[in-house]
């Protein structure tokens, strides 16, 4: 089988982008990407958006990202799984070119948030949960991770400030990435003493909506090679979707979509959570890192507070995570995200990371999460 | 009449709207599958697994014990007058969960994971048309009509 390879990454500022409309982020991301590959647009045989629209005035976002990216006639579709939605465009991307259709695709995700209030957002995010049985009691997206985050503190003896050590981190992080919302670090004090959302998660728990746009073009092997040396191989896809409903989920301590997802992944690739070097994972919220660390398998069920507060995730770490900030630092355009992820690893396996760089990492993983696991798509990441 | 469950409704039409009815004289009600016998809560008009759309009520006891909870202090757009609000899951003692909020007769300062609760019907008062839900409260606490929590 051909591989697919990464030949072009781009990313634009995350943030409150009241200065730019939905295509003009996409365009940033995507003009970055193609003089990244070093390609001519015209070598790029059709686009994929990862969007998810419903935050946005516009409808049917993708013909109006092609039109402004200067892709017609060429072909584009948008694919939606909530906050996965930018993986799930990779994902289909690298479909297109493994099946033979396409030689060189696009893959924009792209997000406009800011546009909504506080409240809107709540109430779209919390309907993510399942409306018929659940947002009828006012369920919030917070609500949600934060009943998860009880649930693993009352099984495993998970504590607060372990939480507040993973926000702690990629704050840290995300202060010496630019293209990151908030690029201030902070203390486990700092975070303790934040505002409740949903107990027992406090505002420093939770990422913020932002907007934003990330792109990478994927190729087929035979182009990539022609295109770059140091090209990055999407070795392994794997997905995965688990109950809408939190009352049709056997467990609530960790994500059944993730960890089924990372093993496809991993079996595709023919590698383990051992090999990872770096990784990239959805902390939406804080908890929702310490059961990626467990889903994943980066360490056991039910030590993934101790794996933080060890600062076992940092670099020098046994498997540094998110040191672009994350989604916590970064700010998360849900359509972007999962590009954004992909960027940060492909810029990681090329050594391109500067002091927040992982030393000769060879294997990076994405974990790019839907709603409250609903979806769930692991991408492996490897260069020669 | 589905449109009556909650205060704010996302989903005014199902196969299963007679719950809303059953809710509003007091029972809380799950679905059994007549092709299958497979019993669900909450309920569901069709059975996955052996493709059935034909299903008969089920009279739930109500009786559970709490799995999780969340007290939710940012609330969502039509709910910013309820908050601060404490939201449980509860697991019930035939099958399923139930999600709802933590009535008047647990203080809040008494919820815990694994203490047993009653899944008791309720009617908003306050409000002029018919609105029904549910709320979690301490066992053998009974549903009277006209209750509030």
């Amino acid at each position: 089988m051909r591989r697919v390879g990464v030949v072009g990454v781009g990313h634009g500022k995350f943030g409150n982008r009241s200065d730019a409309s939905v295509q003009e982020l996409a365009f940033e991301a995507y003009r970055a990407a193609v003089k990244d590959a070093k390609i001519s647009p015209e070598e790029i045989d059709a686009s994929v958006i990862g969007s998810v629209p419903e935050y946005m005035k516009q409808r049917s976002l993708s013909g109006v990202v092609q039109e402004y990216l200067g892709l017609n006639p060429r072909p584009v579709w948008l694919t939606e799984v909530a906050c996965a939605s930018g993986s799930a465009a990779i994902r289909t991307a690298w479909m297109a070119i493994r099946s033979g259709l396409h030689d060189v695709v696009a893959v924009v995700g792209c997000q406009k948030m800011t546009d909504l209030s506080t409240p809107e957002i709540l109430a779209l995010m919390g309907r993510v949960g399942e409306v018929q049985w659940e947002s009828v009691f006012g369920t919030t997206f917070p609500g949600y991770y934060a009943m998860f985050a009880q649930r693993h503190m009352h099984e495993f003896g998970t504590t607060r400030e372990q939480l507040a050590a993973v926000a702690v981190k990629n704050h840290y992080y995300g202060a010496r990435n630019p293209n990151a919302l908030f690029r201030k670090e902070i203390t486990v004090a700092k975070a303790l003493a934040s505002e409740p959302v949903a107990s027992p998660l406090l505002v420093y728990d939770c990422c913020a909506n932002a907007d934003g746009a990330a792109c990478v073009i994927l190729a087929t092997e035979e182009k990539a090679k022609k295109m770059r040396s140091d090209v990055v191989w999407l070795d392994g896809v794997g997905a995965a979707t688990a109950s809408m409903s939190v009352l049709r989920r056997p467990e609530l301590t960790g994500l059944p979509s993730a960890s089924e997802a990372a093993r496809q992944a991993y079996a595709m690739a023919g590698t383990t959570a051992k090999d990872v070097d770096v990784a990239e994972v959805h902390d939406c919220f804080t908890i929702a890192e310490v059961m990626a660390y467990e889903d994943l398998g980066f360490c056991g069920k039910g030590e993934g507070g101790r794996f933080a507060a060890d600062r076992q995730s940092w670099i020098g770490g046994s498997t540094p995570v998110n040191l672009d900030g994350g989604l916590k630092s970064k700010g998360h355009p849900i359509g972007a995200t999962g590009v954004s992820m992909a960027y940060e690893i492909v810029r990681q396996l090329r050594g391109e990371c500067g002091e927040r760089q992982v030393p000769n990492a060879a294997v990076g993983l994405t974990h790019n999460v839907g709603g409250i696991g609903q979806y769930c798509f692991v991408h492996l990441f490897r260069r020669d | 009449m589905f449109e009556w469950f909650g205060k704010v409704s996302f989903c005014p039409s199902t196969k299963v709207d007679a719950f809303a009815q059953h809710l509003k004289d007091g029972r809380i009600m799950g679905s059994r599958c007549k092709g299958c016998g497979r019993i669900s809560y909450p309920p569901v008009a069709d059975c996955p697994k052996c493709l059935s759309g034909d299903f008969e009520w089920m009279e739930m006891s109500g009786r559970g014990t709490v799995m999780t909870l969340t007290k939710i202090s940012a609330a969502p757009a039509g709910f910013e007058d309820e908050a601060p609000f404490v939201i449980g899951v509860a697991d019930l003692e035939e099958t399923g969960r139930c999600l709802a909020w933590f009535g008047k007769t647990i203080p809040e300062e008494e919820i815990r994971i694994g203490m047993p609760v009653q899944v008791v019907p309720r009617i908003f008062e306050d409000i002029p048309e018919i609105k029904v839900y549910y709320t979690l409260e301490k066992p053998g606490t009974t549903w009277t009509k006209g209750s509030s929590a």
